[in-house]
């Protein structure tokens, strides 16, 4: 029984750092669906998570507030995401290009500002108080704490996460919903896979992909500020570690839809999870798994999945295709 | 598609290249003195630290040989059509191909055991270049994407290696030993001593004439030979390849290895070259900066060399520049690129229409 009662506490416990961990992965990887699906190939996951994770912890810092930081997050999020939107919509050029652009300016400018403001070698002072988003308890958690299985998996693992924790998640249903059953949402399928269809209908192809752009710059922001304000207390330098490239291959293995991006996203949060308490420790049977292989295995199922040689991954057609207007 | 928009040959390669690197660097000079420094203060002791002394002359040149590898790299995938991002990971597994020829072999005689190194490097970058070139040729995966996903595999691969099989036990750090003295690619100040002349140490050594032999070898393979000219032909049509017997297919692979094996020159100017041994994160984010000198130098040999020469200044100029106002740190240069980047690469259209626009109207073609 007292094993029992260990082990389900370990789930719980891994459980939830999995959720944690995948928080960054849902925002990014449905910022990309949001582009992607819109026909704008969108490398520049990375470095939008980052300069908003970087603006978040400044504004945070400076006005004490979380919610501001949110904001500011956001707002450098969505200005980067414009930069790319006007590269690869107005000014037709190589969407790859411009991704890696801005993932070399995001690194280079964060580093920059961070150090010539604080100098602290591009950290951000620590966050604390307000300045951080809290814990918030879900309604009912501690009462329905009591009943099996569901009860902890409620109360541990889903409720007690700070704010941008539930947007991210509530993002994954809403962006079902836009896509999947709107007339905005079809606008948008319709503009990546056939964007002459949408323009010879009379509807702007470019004001559609503008907006698509910076609904992902939206949501990196929110990945970002959770980074830097509510799983770090303050911003570190390349703190975003790849995590855009990861959503990315998440987006691959969802086929560019949001529910399996949200499974993908938390099965990659898993690994994530489980390597990270693996770190050092030794299975029985004296097996001990290398972090490394772990790691690894977002990347190898990618490759593995795109080279077709289990199921295929067919991106929407003409993403990656500048649309130009024939006069 | 749109018409191209047409220029005259000399504003294609040097007027349109030229401008969007002055408007990188007004753009960098705008960062500098919203950060409260005096740009022009900062340009000069760029300058006199990159190119002031022959100390500073030294450090440049080394610099600037790993973006001429990292850029002809780009460059020759470019011709092909092609977008190796994958700079990284292909001069990593060269690294640690490098590695494993010099810690069995190190004992043996120079001309044995250098050229079995070098060979190790160039073909494990050729290799893993190779197959995301195969993974789309044959298995329609796109190169972009894979290169991406064999970035991270490479650098995981590199730290397993280091801290489970290759490190040296008696060190802290995640290394190997040291190679022996006759498995290094000579400092070029050694060199000079040895002829009498006497020059400040730095880590500029052999890999900088290979720099410029690459580049020599990638004008010939690129302009002058039956492969290059299959290269450019699939890069601008495929239809019209396939038309001419070339086969598109067979054509990104070798272009994927003959980049790859370029990406390999990084390895040989850190690994061989500098540290002579192996450390984490040898590549340093240059096969990104690659991006920026193949894109700056229209993916032209020469264009190629200006650019890194210019590259290799803001490293050197810009490690003394922050060592001068610590408030410009590197990270500058990082910025630098990525500006370049956007405004060689991504806003490309933007200045050549503007330069079109200012020329004197030609005949309607």
């Amino acid at each position: 029984m007292n094993a029992l009662a260990e082990t389900s506490t370990l789930i719980a416990v891994v459980l939830a750092s999995t959720l944690r961990l995948s928080v960054p992965l849902i925002a990014a990887c449905l910022a990309g669906l949001w582009s992607e699906r819109s026909g704008i190939v969108d490398i520049g996951l990375e470095g939008k998570m980052l300069i908003g994770a970087f603006a978040s912890a400044a504004a945070a810092f400076a006005s004490h507030s979380a919610w501001v930081g949110l904001v500011a997050g956001i707002v450098a999020s969505v200005a980067f995401a414009l930069l790319h939107g006007f590269a690869s919509i107005s000014q037709r050029g190589n969407q790859i290009v411009s991704g890696v652009a801005i993932n070399l300016l995001a690194a280079g400018l964060t580093a920059v500002i961070g150090n010539a403001w604080y100098g602290e070698g591009g950290r951000t002072p620590p966050l604390e108080g307000p300045a951080r988003f809290p814990d918030l308890v879900l309604p009912g958690a501690t009462a329905l704490k009591g009943v099996p299985i569901l009860g902890p998996l409620y109360a541990d693992v889903l409720s007690g996460h700070p704010v941008p924790v539930y947007l991210a998640l509530l993002a994954v249903p809403l962006t079902s919903f836009v896509i999947g059953r709107t007339r905005f949402g079809l606008r948008l399928r319709a503009v990546g896979n056939d964007p002459g269809a949408v323009d010879t209908a009379g509807i702007s192809v470019s004001s559609l992909r503008y907006r698509a752009v910076m609904i992902s710059g939206v949501l990196c922001g929110i990945g970002g500020t959770y980074l830097s304000v509510s799983q770090a207390a303050g911003f570190l330098p390349l703190m975003t570690a790849g995590k855009g490239f990861i959503a990315l291959t998440a987006l691959i293995f969802a086929h560019w839809r949001a529910w399996p991006a949200l499974g993908a996203c938390l099965l990659f949060g898993l690994l994530d999870a489980i390597s990270i308490r693996l770190q050092g420790a030794v299975l029985p049977g004296g097996i001990s798994v290398p972090v490394q292989a772990i790691q690894a295995l977002p990347y190898l199922a990618t490759i593995i999945l795109l080279a077709g040689f289990v199921g295929r991954a067919i991106p929407p057609r003409a993403s990656g295709v500048p649309y130009v207007k024939e006069r | 598609m749109s018409a191209p928009i047409e220029l005259p040959k000399w504003a294609d390669r040097v007027l349109v290249p030229a401008i969007a690197t002055i408007a990188s660097f007004l753009i960098a000079g705008l960062v500098v003195t919203a950060i409260g420094e005096n740009p022009l203060d900062a340009t000069r002791i760029l300058i006199e630290g990159s190119l002031g002394s022959s100390e500073g002359l030294g450090f440049t040149l080394y610099y600037a040989t790993d973006f001429i590898f990292t850029g002809l790299a780009v460059a020759v995938a470019f011709h092909a059509g092609l977008f190796n991002i994958g700079v990284e990971g292909q001069a990593t597994l060269a690294g640690i191909g490098a590695t494993l020829a010099c810690l069995r072999f190190d004992d043996q005689p120079t001309v044995i055991v250098l050229p079995i190194a070098i060979g190790a490097a160039v073909v494990s970058g050729a290799l893993y270049a190779f197959i995301p070139g195969y993974l789309q040729a044959r298995r329609g995966s796109h190169v972009v994407i894979t290169t991406i996903m064999f970035n991270f595999l490479a650098a995981i691969l590199l730290v397993y290696l280091l801290v489970n099989v290759i490190g040296n036990p008696k060190s802290m750090a995640p290394e190997t030993r040291s190679f022996g003295a006759n498995a290094h690619l000579a400092f070029i100040h050694d060199l000079a001593r040895a002829l009498g002349f006497n020059m400040p140490t730095t880590p500029l050594n052999l890999s900088f004439p290979l720099a410029l032999l690459a580049a020599f070898g990638t004008w010939l393979t690129v302009y002058r030979s039956r492969l290059g000219n299959a290269i450019r032909t699939v890069g601008a049509s495929p239809p019209a390849a396939v038309y001419a017997g070339i086969s598109p297919s067979r054509i990104t692979m070798l272009a994927m290895a003959l980049s790859g094996a370029l990406a390999a020159g990084l390895a040989l100017n850190e690994v061989l070259g500098v540290q002579q041994r192996l450390l984490p994160e040898f590549t340093s984010g240059y096969g990104f900066v690659g991006i920026a000198v193949a894109l700056m130098g229209r993916a032209h040999p020469v264009g190629i060399v200006l650019a890194a020469l210019l590259f290799g200044m803001l490293y050197q100029g810009g490690a003394e520049l922050s060592f001068d106002h610590p408030t410009i740190t590197r990270d500058m240069v990082t910025v630098i690129g990525g500006v370049l980047i956007l405004f060689a690469g991504a806003f490309d259209g933007l200045f050549r229409r503007g330069v079109a626009g200012l020329m004197p109207r030609r005949a309607a073609i």
